[in-house]
């Protein structure tokens, strides 16, 4: 088998051995030439996975990578202190000693890429985490809808970056991608980033609240041109969430942007990565549409809460040969 | 913050950062030690979590080795629902390009093989035709459910013998043959309802190619299984053994014996069948060369021919598309199935504007397309089918180099062993290099620009192929002005290489006619009822008398006693009446033998200025069908107002008072019935699984040469004329040899009804003369013949040129007065292309 030449580092998800992206002036001209052809989209978001196959050695390699770009996460209503906890510390051992051992991976550094919490709890998880290496990434821009007062959303990212958030994931509001005001649009997040510092921003567009992937692709634009270190699909509480179909627009945007600029944005698709395979999928599209330094957690993350149980059920298959059950891995 | 707290966590920050910095050195070493080691090493999971590479991902084979191995590695030809050795005892290998290793040996067919399988196909076509339609839906039903319990093995066994990649055999081939298969049943179930006018045609003999096996299998087998006919097949020598495989299944499901004989075998195989005289039909997929060929050695017999030949299609990128998805369109256009594909887009046109970033995705692209393994499930591209293809792809892309093209291919290099070639593109190139007019057919694409939306389709259509486009525009403005533009069977907007079987899929020029799938389709395997009603009629009666043979007769004269004035008939080219080029008349003879006229005596020179005349014409096919309506209702309003001097002309080229009074009622009559016709002849809106609105459009088929036979000289004119004009062609006619002067007539009719200068051309003559150049030239679409059968061979010889439709009346006589036989729809079918347009949509 002949395919494209190797040529890799590992990277934590808090080395930041990358400059980040500083932005640049709104310019409208790029915006408004994206297309986005849905039809012809959804053909590549059918076969992309279609094309490509990862067994053996090689799936229980690509899982363990998933692992290390999951920020594992909880936004519920009913969050407390002591799911919280039970969270950091699967993400410290997100996988059973025994486990890694059978996999001949027990030296490798086999964490979840972050944690994700609402504002609120972002002590408890930094407090949980001391010494991991594990950043703490914090919602904290009126999520779901990011629709309190700017003043107030910045003044939450402000609060979340003293709790000691590395990582801040912010709302865009959507009415000023559905109409097209990208002034309103770059102005909102240019200040979330500059409120952030140097906590890293993700920008979540709620691509399924967009309308069409013409919108999405533009709105990806919008938020790198204003100084995104990632871009993010969905909140996770809209009907439609993270589709492979938006993370070929997005892909797509972060590479021409590269391509204008020099600078690396990441991409965090979240919502509804439920199993195993998909996160497969996921890899593949980022491995086809930007290449392999998209597969590291300083470029590439997974917003997901059950992801991760999957993932040790078919690592434990691969291990074992012997199909797992849920109550043979510690829960988060 | 106390200092202390600083300095302690500065302390702490520090060890952390020395912990992670002996982390990370740690890892980069596991990673580059990971990545050094040469590829085919085992990899533990450790090294592929640093270098994230894809691994093998092999396809089983063990059941498809296990049902070669279960037939001895050795097939015989299927034949009357058995296996028959071949008569001769002689096997031929079958090989995996891949490996380079055999597969099988496969029955080579005599001619006495072929007889022996035409032999079945014809005792088995009585009890299939009386079977009925739901009869013959359940079996294809039946087809279309094996297909799809098996499918794993037929996806194998494919990719084994074809090299193509698995994922392309299971996920694109095999379920369109299903697809196809069920269709079909559909078809067959309400062909009595649906194709009431038509029968089948009887034993029909296919040969198709090594590109796509099974899948050209069901698309020839099918639509001729649905209407009612049984057939012998003959797959690609390359490629026998799905063909083998479906054979299997047609016993599994009790297809009753003899309605599918499939043998296998060469050239001299498929020369062996297209020449066999109880074949009613050759249904051929393959290249220009061999379409040639068949077209020749079935001239002349009356057999029923669809062609689906060579391509070199366009692909169209104009500057407002989305282009990340056009890159992706390209791999589906040429670096599907290597490029062995006869509609591959492999003249890339890009606007000029946009180039530069086109070509630079497209090189990003190709960096992470992979090839190998068929069988490896995360493969892009596989093998080519034969070291003779390889060797094609790799002296022609040569050539381009040669002539000034340059080479981009990517970084990573091509497997040794097997038969691959990398995806390349060859820029650099103009309509002048031989690299874009040639098929490759291989994963080459060439890449051209273009400046304004008139000469991208001036270059699409700068080929002698025909078969398929790929237009890629966000402005459906554009992208629908462009595709009816493009000479192609199929035009794909915003996609490419979609096929599905409720969609004909065709050529047009020297891709060949016919069409597969969709009601299109079905034509081809039917003949209208009433000549299966009218076997026992003679056929055409004989030539007698050559034009201008017989006795000179007295001068007439005048009620005054005055000499009658001298009347001059013409030719007619371009709106004009124009004197023959050669200056000779000649004398044209009423029913007793007098003179009645004469005619010019056209010669080569005058067909040529016709054709050209008549491509002149293009705003015919241009403006509206209204418009085309009108004129053909003002024809029949002004031959109407001749009526009487017509009736009595004709009345006595055929010595008959009452025959010319009906002739032209008649006439007019029909140019009525065109008249209705020219708006009405709607195209389809076909449903296929994709989300997209497919028009079948019923295009004109451009240039049209007519022969008209000498009986009925005006109803026989009219009734050939008024189905071209109505559907937009514009016409150059050879009428009536023995009683020219309804035609010349007819043209002063002509005069006074604003028919456009050039939509319809008469040139006169001796057939014999003028039909030769007719139906050799070149810019000629299509010729239609009604003439004595020695005439029609060669035409349908002489056709072989620029490989241009031709319809010879060569079955039982024609009733000329009956509307059934010689009006409507047929006529209109004969005078159009059926174009796909595929317009996918959705926000």
């Amino acid at each position: 088998m002949i395919g494209s030449a190797i040529e890799r580092t590992l990277v934590g998800p808090m080395d930041h051995t990358l400059p980040r992206n500083p932005g640049m002036p709104l310019a409208l001209d790029h915006v408004e030439a994206v297309q986005a052809n849905t039809s012809a989209i959804e053909r590549r978001a059918a076969t992309v996975f279609a094309r490509r196959s990862v067994k053996k050695q090689w799936q229980a390699a690509w899982l363990l990578k998933a692992i290390t770009l999951i920020d594992l996460t909880t936004l519920a209503g009913d969050d407390t202190e002591s799911n919280v906890l039970r969270l950091c510390a699967k993400a410290r051992r997100p996988v059973r000693a025994d486990l890694l051992a059978a996999l001949g991976v027990a030296d490798l550094p086999i964490h979840t890429g972050a944690v994700c919490v609402y504002h609120s709890h972002v002590k408890t998880a930094v407090r949980a985490l001391e010494g991991s290496g594990i950043p703490v990434a914090a919602v904290s821009t009126g999520f779901p809808a990011g629709l309190t007062p700017l003043p107030q959303r910045i003044e939450e990212i402000r609060a979340s970056v003293g709790d000691g958030a590395q990582e801040i994931d912010i709302v865009v509001t959507r009415s000023h991608v559905l109409r097209h005001d990208w002034q309103a649009l770059y102005d909102e997040i240019a200040a979330c980033r500059e409120t952030c510092g140097d906590a890293h921003m993700k920008t979540i567009l709620a691509t399924g609240e967009l309308g069409t992937l013409r919108n999405v692709g533009r709105a990806s634009w919008v938020a790198m041109m204003a100084g995104s270190d990632f871009i993010k699909t969905s909140t996770g509480k809209e009907s439609i969430n993270a589709t492979l179909e938006f993370g070929l627009v997005m892909t797509r945007a972060i590479r021409a942007y590269e391509e204008l600029t020099g600078f690396k944005v990441g991409f965090k698709p979240a919502g509804g990565i439920r199993t195993a395979k998909d996160s497969l999928a996921w890899l593949v599209l980022m491995k086809e549409e930007l290449g392999d330094r998209w597969l590291e957690p300083d470029l590439f993350r997974f917003g997901a809460s059950t992801l991760l149980a999957d993932i040790e059920r078919q690592l434990e298959f691969f291990s074992t040969g012997r199909y797992s059950a849920h109550h043979h891995h510690p829960m988060a | 913050m106390s200092e202390h707290r600083t300095e302690a966590l500065e302390d702490e920050g520090k060890k952390k950062k020395k912990k992670k910095d002996k982390e990370r050195r740690r890892a980069e070493e596991a990673a580059a030690e990971a990545a050094a080691r040469p590829a085919g090493a085992p990899r533990t999971v450790a090294d592929v979590f640093h270098t994230m590479e894809y691994g093998p991902a092999p396809e089983e084979d063990t059941v498809a080795n296990a049902w070669l191995d279960a037939h001895g590695r050795r097939f015989d030809h299927y034949i009357g629902g058995a296996w028959v050795p071949p008569s001769d005892g002689a096997y031929f290998d079958t090989s995996n390009p891949a490996r380079m290793s055999k597969l099988a040996e496969v029955a080579q067919g005599s001619t006495a093989d072929v007889d022996r399988a035409v032999a079945a196909a014809k005792a088995a076509l009585p009890g299939w035709r009386a079977l009925g339609c739901h009869g013959r839906a359940r079996y294809l039903y039946a087809i279309a459910r094996h297909i799809q319990k098996h499918h794993r093995l037929f996806a194998v066994v494919e990719s084994l013998d074809n090299g193509k990649p698995i994922r392309e055999s299971r996920d694109i081939d095999v379920p369109l043959v299903a697809r196809h298969f069920y269709h079909h049943a559909g078809w067959a179930q309400i062909m009595d309802e649906e194709m009431r006018d038509y029968v089948p045609l009887g034993v029909v003999g296919q040969v198709i190619p090594w590109n796509f096996p099974l899948l050209m299998l069901a698309w020839k087998i099918a639509p001729a299984l649905a209407m009612g006919n049984t057939l012998v097949l003959k797959p690609a020598e390359y490629t026998p053994l799905t063909a083998l495989r479906f054979a299997e299944l047609c016993a599994e499901i009790g297809l009753p014996p003899g309605v599918v004989n499939i043998i296998n075998g060469d050239g001299k195989t498929g020369a062996a069948l297209v020449d066999h005289p109880d074949v009613k039909k050759i249904a051929f997929t393959g290249s220009t060369g061999v379409g040639r060929i068949i077209r020749k050695a079935t001239a002349g017999t009356g057999k029923k021919l669809s062609l689906e030949l060579g391509g070199k299609s366009p692909f169209v990128v104009f500057e407002d598309a989305d282009l990340d998805s056009v890159v992706e369109g390209v791999v589906d256009a040429i670096w599907f199935n290597q490029g062995q594909v006869c509609c591959a887009g492999s003249r890339i046109l890009c606007q000029e504007s946009v180039a530069p970033r086109l070509l630079d995705k497209l090189r990003a692209r190709m960096e992470r397309m992979r090839i190998g393994e068929p069988l490896d499930k995360a493969i892009d591209i596989g093998a080519i089918v034969a070291p003779v293809q390889l060797e094609q792809i790799t002296k022609l892309v040569q050539q381009g180099q040669d002539e000034g093209a340059s080479l981009w291919q990517p970084s990573w290099s091509c497997p040794t062993e097997g038969l691959f070639y990398p995806p390349t593109i060859l820029s650099d190139v103009s309509p002048a290099s031989t690299v874009a007019q040639v098929e490759i057919f291989g994963p080459v694409v060439t890449f051209m620009t273009f400046r304004t939306p008139k000469e991208a389709i001036a270059l699409a259509n700068n080929t002698r192929y025909g078969l398929a486009a790929s237009v890629w525009s966000e402005n459906l403005n554009l992208a629908l002005d462009v595709a009816p533009k493009i000479k192609a069977g199929t035009v794909w907007v915003n996609c490419t290489n979609v096929f599905d079987a409720a969609a004909g899929f065709g050529g047009y020029r020297e891709s060949g006619y016919g069409r597969e799938g969709g009601k299109e389709g079905l034509f081809e395997y039917v003949k209208p009822r009433w000549i299966e009603d009218a076997a026992d009629r003679p056929p055409h009666a004989p030539t007698k008398s050559e034009v201008g043979m017989s006795a000179p007769s007295e001068p007439s004269t005048t009620p005054s006693g005055l000499p009658p004035i001298d009347r001059t008939t013409k030719l007619y080219v371009g709106g004009k009446q124009k004197r023959p080029d050669w200056g000779y008349s000649i004398e044209v003879p009423g029913a007793d033998g007098s003179p009645l006229g004469e005619v010019g005596r056209g010669n080569r020179k005058d067909i040529r200025d016709a054709v050209e005349a008549a491509h002149g014409a293009r705003g015919w096919a241009a403006g509206t069908a209204h418009l085309r309506a009108q004129i053909l209702y003002y024809l029949a309003e002004n031959l109407a107002e001749r009526q009487g001097e017509l009736a009595g002309r004709i009345a006595r080229m055929l010595g008959d008072p009452a025959a010319g009074t009906r002739e032209v009622e008649l006439s007019i009559d029909r140019l009525f019935t065109y008249a209705a016709w020219a708006d009405k002849y709607d195209g389809l809106v076909h449903q296929t699984p994709l989300r997209s609105v497919t028009i079948a459009m019923n295009e004109p088929i451009g240039v049209m040469g007519i022969v008209c036979p000498n009986e009925h000289p005006l109803l026989a004119f009219v009734s050939l004329v008024g189905p071209a004009l109505a559907t937009g062609n514009a016409v150059v006619v050879i009428p009536s040899e023995r009683h020219p002067l309804a035609a010349t007539d007819f043209y002063q009719v002509m005069e006074t009804s604003d028919l456009p200068p050039g939509a319809l051309n008469i040139v006169t003559g001796h057939r014999s003369e003028l039909v030769p150049t007719l139906a050799n030239h070149d810019d000629v679409d299509q010729v239609w013949y009604f003439g004595p059968p020695e005439g029609a061979r060669e035409v349908e010889l002489a056709s072989a040129g620029n490989m241009k439709r031709t319809w010879c009346d060569v079955g039982p006589r024609r009733d000329w007065t009956s509307d059934r036989e010689s009006a409507g729809r047929e006529f209109l079918r004969q005078a159009t292309h059926v174009k796909n347009i595929w317009v996918p949509y959705g926000e």
